[in-house]
């Protein structure tokens, strides 16, 4: 008999199983107990631990975790990885410092947005994208003179989102300090013969922040917030509860709220970052970054689109529902909704053509089909355009947070 | 009796034309040489107990609107979506192909991270292109040059398709049909063996090199097909790809068709400029209001009537018209599956389709000993077990195999193929599979070789071309077969073809016999009822 020599599993045997288990599947999978697991990136991950709502309450209620493991990360290095992301994202990286975050989007020649994600600073010239959708080929083209060197690097790092009111409680109770720690700001710990990153980034709109080490450590890091978060209800939430929050809080996921331009088979399915209202991160001033001709052309013409949080009559959710102008001209389509419990409205996040995202937005319709026992009841209720996020609490950004 | 078409040959675009016409209430007759049935859509037992595909031996083109039009399904009719497939690389390596999107890239990222995840955008181009071509399928290409309504009609509407396509897609389009798939590929991927999988398609049954303008279009022909709305996949034909033309021939039946084995045409029957019938090689005469024909389109009217009948330039275009034999096949009855060294137990590669070409140079050099008038000697082949999926077609534990070669001229070297030459061809193919999985040689029971020689004696098909023409720009859409005829009209009235040599081309798709049928009823100013629209796409 041979004898095992590798502990890494032989890379040809992957149509064992296609999906991924992530760093976190024990205990993942031991607290699944319905069984519900979804793909995700290559990843099996689960969907539902137990109870939507009882997850989704506990992420404005107590503290929650979320395995982020398969959100897809690259690694940018070198002498000139600032000037680099400059000319790759429509943000000014310039004004990102050392320990920082920043959300972001880069697009591609014509102007059409490629992805969006986030940007760590991990040092001077030490970044780390975060983002939905892989782009190797794209990031690697775009380097073309420049001195700086792309990895990925989904499979090296394991991370946790924690997210609720008492996470700042838990990360106390688990001996983390992060007291001073502000939005979008990064911090370190180290963690036997590791290290830890803890940054106060999130996907929840509430006061959260989002764990990172290596994959080695996951399982410790699992039950060290577990024991200290005992006492503050903490438990894990699937992508069901997560994606309530996320729309509550209005932000995006890529190929649900827009198809990326990479991907788009239907040429007039991308969109530009004015389409979706994203153009309040362009830096016009900092130089050359890809699409900014496109966009510059944009702005002066005008874009056909934007993107719009709706705020709909009664509490019937609204997926996939189309817009319409005094009930009769098609101006839209909804791309999440859900009956927020939190702010207690029939919540929307929407494409609509331009102008009746405003001049002319005061007549607008959604039709929803809401299935009830077996049959369709058809629905045509009035819609609002509203402010995003649709919840946003003082407890998210305030430092030193509350131990509630 | 005086039948309302008599059509020349029962391969499957023949039978549909037949089929069609049958339920639009024509009285049809269709005269087939061979004892058989199929063309080359066909299945025969050469081995006891063992079916073969002895020509074509995968489904993916075949028109899902004619298996239904024609009620396939209920005559027998069943495509198996096959699951995997690899190509062999030196040092006993393979880069193998899932269905699975997640098992795919993670596939492809032992060759290279990078083009792992460059297939994500390359699969979305060739799609994009795939629905531009859909819609044409099954419509009658437009002339020109011609101020008929119905053509300005039809080229309003290709403007129409073309307008919907932004200028950079419009660019893409056009360098698209016209570059070659090495171009192509280099510009989605770095890695060698990941582009000789993809360029696969773009050399199948064509006499080109992977590195001559002309090969991306071929790629796109062989990925604008569908299983079930799976745009781009293939599958196998129940029984054999002979089981494709066998329900064609049941629903032809049902209908009241009849179809008339043994014995060819000796020669298309003109009168005062009209088609009347044929005069079969045993002396028989059958008679008709019309004669279509799905014999190639060298074959018909060089072969087959009266030069004096034709116009001098069609002749000439006739005789230009490429149709070279670039391929050949071996199909082989084996006592065991064969055990590939190289693929790890459990894998589901041998699913699907196999290759031992793990480089472009390599197709190219392939390509360079046809030129030189030999067969490849280190051949590309596309090899298939159908029966790793399909029961029906060996004993079980006992496997079929089909392997199609290329590339093999016309002819060796300026004279015709000598049987030395074709159990030459045979051994290179045998050993070449050997060299991968040893044993397997011991392992056949039997074999059918088939070059371009035995494809044009038994087939029909010229030159041994398995598309009745080469699909080149220059012979595709209103130029197929060529210039003035593209809408399955001769010169001489009431002489149809409904071949492969018309448009939309080869491959088991049934496109041009339907197309055909669509145009004879149109002539005939009847409804064609029973021919649903094309299925949009959406």
């Amino acid at each position: 008999m041979r004898a095992k020599t590798a502990m890494k599993p032989d890379p040809r045997l992957h149509f064992q199983a296609p999906l991924l288990e992530t760093p976190f599947h024990p205990r993942t999978s031991a607290a699944n107990r319905l069984n519900a697991w979804v793909p995700w990136g290559g990843y099996s991950t689960v969907l539902e631990f137990e109870d939507l709502a009882m997850e989704h309450s506990a992420i404005r209620n107590a503290a929650t975790v979320y395995d982020l493991c398969p959100m897809v990360k690259y690694r940018v290095r070198g002498r000139e990885a600032a000037a680099y992301l400059n000319r790759l994202t429509v943000r000014n990286v310039a004004k990102l410092q050392v320990g920082s975050v920043h959300y972001t989007i880069w697009c591609d020649d014509a102007g059409k947005i490629v992805d969006d994600g986030t940007l760590f600073r991990l040092a001077d010239d030490d970044y780390r994208i975060c983002c939905q959708e892989r782009h190797l080929p794209w990031l690697l083209d775009s380097a073309h003179g420049f001195d700086v060197t792309i990895e990925e690097v989904t499979e090296e790092i394991a991370a946790l989102s924690l997210q609720g009111p008492c996470s700042y409680a838990v990360l106390k109770a688990a001996g983390f300090d992060v007291e001073t720690l502000k939005p979008f700001r990064i911090a370190t710990f180290p963690v036997d013969g590791g290290e830890l990153m803890i940054s106060r980034t999130g996907f929840t709109g509430d006061l959260g922040y989002e764990l990172w080490t290596s994959p080695d450590r996951a399982l410790a890091l699992w039950d060290r917030l577990f024991e200290a978060g005992a006492l503050y209800g903490i438990r894990p939430i699937g992508s069901a509860a997560l994606d309530m929050a996320r729309t509550e809080a209005g932000f995006i996921i890529t190929n649900l709220d827009f198809i990326p331009a990479h991907q788009a088979v239907r040429e007039d399915r991308v969109r530009s970052p004015f389409d979706m209202s994203l153009d309040w991160m362009i830096d016009w001033e900092k130089g050359h970054f890809n699409g900014r001709r496109a966009l510059l052309a944009e702005r002066e013409k005008g874009s056909e689109w934007a993107f719009v949080g709706l705020d709909i009559e009664g509490n019937v959710s609204a997926e996939h529902a189309i817009i319409y102008h005094d009930k009769k001209h098609e101006v839209g389509q909804i791309t999440a909704a859900c009956w927020s419990p939190t702010v207690k409205r029939n919540i929307a996040l929407a494409h609509v053509k331009r102008p009746y995202h405003a001049e002319k937005s005061g007549n607008l319709w959604v039709e929803i089909y809401a299935m009830r026992e077996l049959q369709y009841v058809k629905l045509m209720l009035k819609a609002r355009i509203c402010e995003r996020p649709f919840f946003k609490p003082a407890r998210r950004t305030a430092t030193p947070p509350g131990l509630f | 009796m005086i039948y309302d078409a008599v059509i020349i040959g029962a391969g499957h675009n023949g039978l549909v034309t037949a089929a069609y016409l049958a339920r639009a209430g024509l009285k049809v007759m269709v005269v087939e040489k061979n004892d058989w049935v199929g063309g080359a859509a066909v299945s025969r037992e050469l081995y006891p107990g063992f079916t073969y595909s002895n020509c074509s031996y995968v489904s993916s083109l075949f028109r899902p609107e004619i298996m239904r039009d024609l009620e396939l399904p209920k005559h027998g009719l069943q495509i198996l979506p096959y699951e995997g497939g690899a190509v062999f690389t030196e040092g006993d390596g393979y880069l193998g192909m899932h269905r699975n999107h997640d098992a795919n890239r993670r596939e492809i990222a032992r060759h290279s991270p990078r083009d792992a995840e460059a297939y994500d955008r390359y699969a979305r181009d060739v799609l994009r292109h795939c629905r531009f071509i859909r819609p044409m399928l099954l419509r009658t290409a437009a002339d020109p040059a011609s101020f008929r309504p119905r053509d300005m009609a039809e080229l309003a509407w290709l403007g129409k398709q073309m307008f919907g396509l932004s200028e950079m897609a419009m660019y893409d389009m056009i360098r698209f049909w016209t570059m070659s798939i090495a171009d192509f590929l280099d510009e989605y991927f770095e890695n060698g063996v990941v582009k000789a999988y993809q360029a696969v398609a773009s050399i199948i049954g064509t006499a080109l090199g992977p590195m001559s303008p002309g090969t991306a279009y071929v790629l796109l022909h062989h990925a604008m097909g569908d299983v079930d709305g799976n745009v781009g996949a293939w599958g196998f034909a129940r029984g054999g790809m002979g089981s494709i033309t066998k329900a064609l021939t049941a629903s032809l039946t049902a209908a009241g068709g009849e179809v008339r084995t043994g014995s060819g045409v000796a020669k298309i029957l003109v009168r005062n400029g009209r088609a009347t019938g044929v005069v079969l090689e045993n002396g028989d005469e059958v008679h008709g209001k019309r004669v279509v024909s799905n014999m190639d389109v060298k074959r018909t009217f060089l072969k087959h009537v009266d030069e004096a009948e034709l116009p001098g330039t069609f002749l000439k275009r006739v005789r230009n018209f490429k149709i070279r034999g670039s391929s050949g096949k071996l199909n082989i009855a084996l006592d065991r599956a064969p055990k590939f060294t190289a693929l790890p137990e459990g894998s589901p590669y041998m699913k699907g389709d196999m290759h031992f070409t793990d480089s472009i140079e390599k197709m190219e050099r392939a390509y360079d000993d046809w030129k030189a008038g030999h067969f490849s000697r280190d051949p590309f082949q596309d090899m298939m077990i159908p029966t790793m999926i399909d029961p029906t077609m060996t004993p079980p534990g006992k496997h079929f195999m089909s392997c199609f070669i290329q590339y093999a001229p016309p002819k060796i070297e300026g004279n015709d193929w000598t049987d030395q030459d074709r159990d030459a061809f045979a051994e290179t193919v045998l050993n070449q599979i050997e060299a991968h999985a040893p044993g397997f040689k011991s392992s056949v029971l039997h074999y059918e070789v088939r070059t371009p020689r035995e494809l044009e004696k038994e087939v029909g098909l010229t030159e041994g071309n398995i598309f009745q023409g080469e699909l080149t720009f220059d012979q595709l859409l209103f130029n197929r077969p060529v210039p003035g005829y593209a809408q399955y009209r001769s010169p001489i009235r009431d002489l149809w073809i409904c071949g492969s040599s018309t448009h939309p081309g080869g491959g088991v798709m049934g496109a041009p016999g339907r197309n055909a049928a669509s145009e004879i009823l149109r002539d005939m100013a009847k409804p064609s009822k029973d021919m649903s629209d094309a299925y949009a796409v959406l």
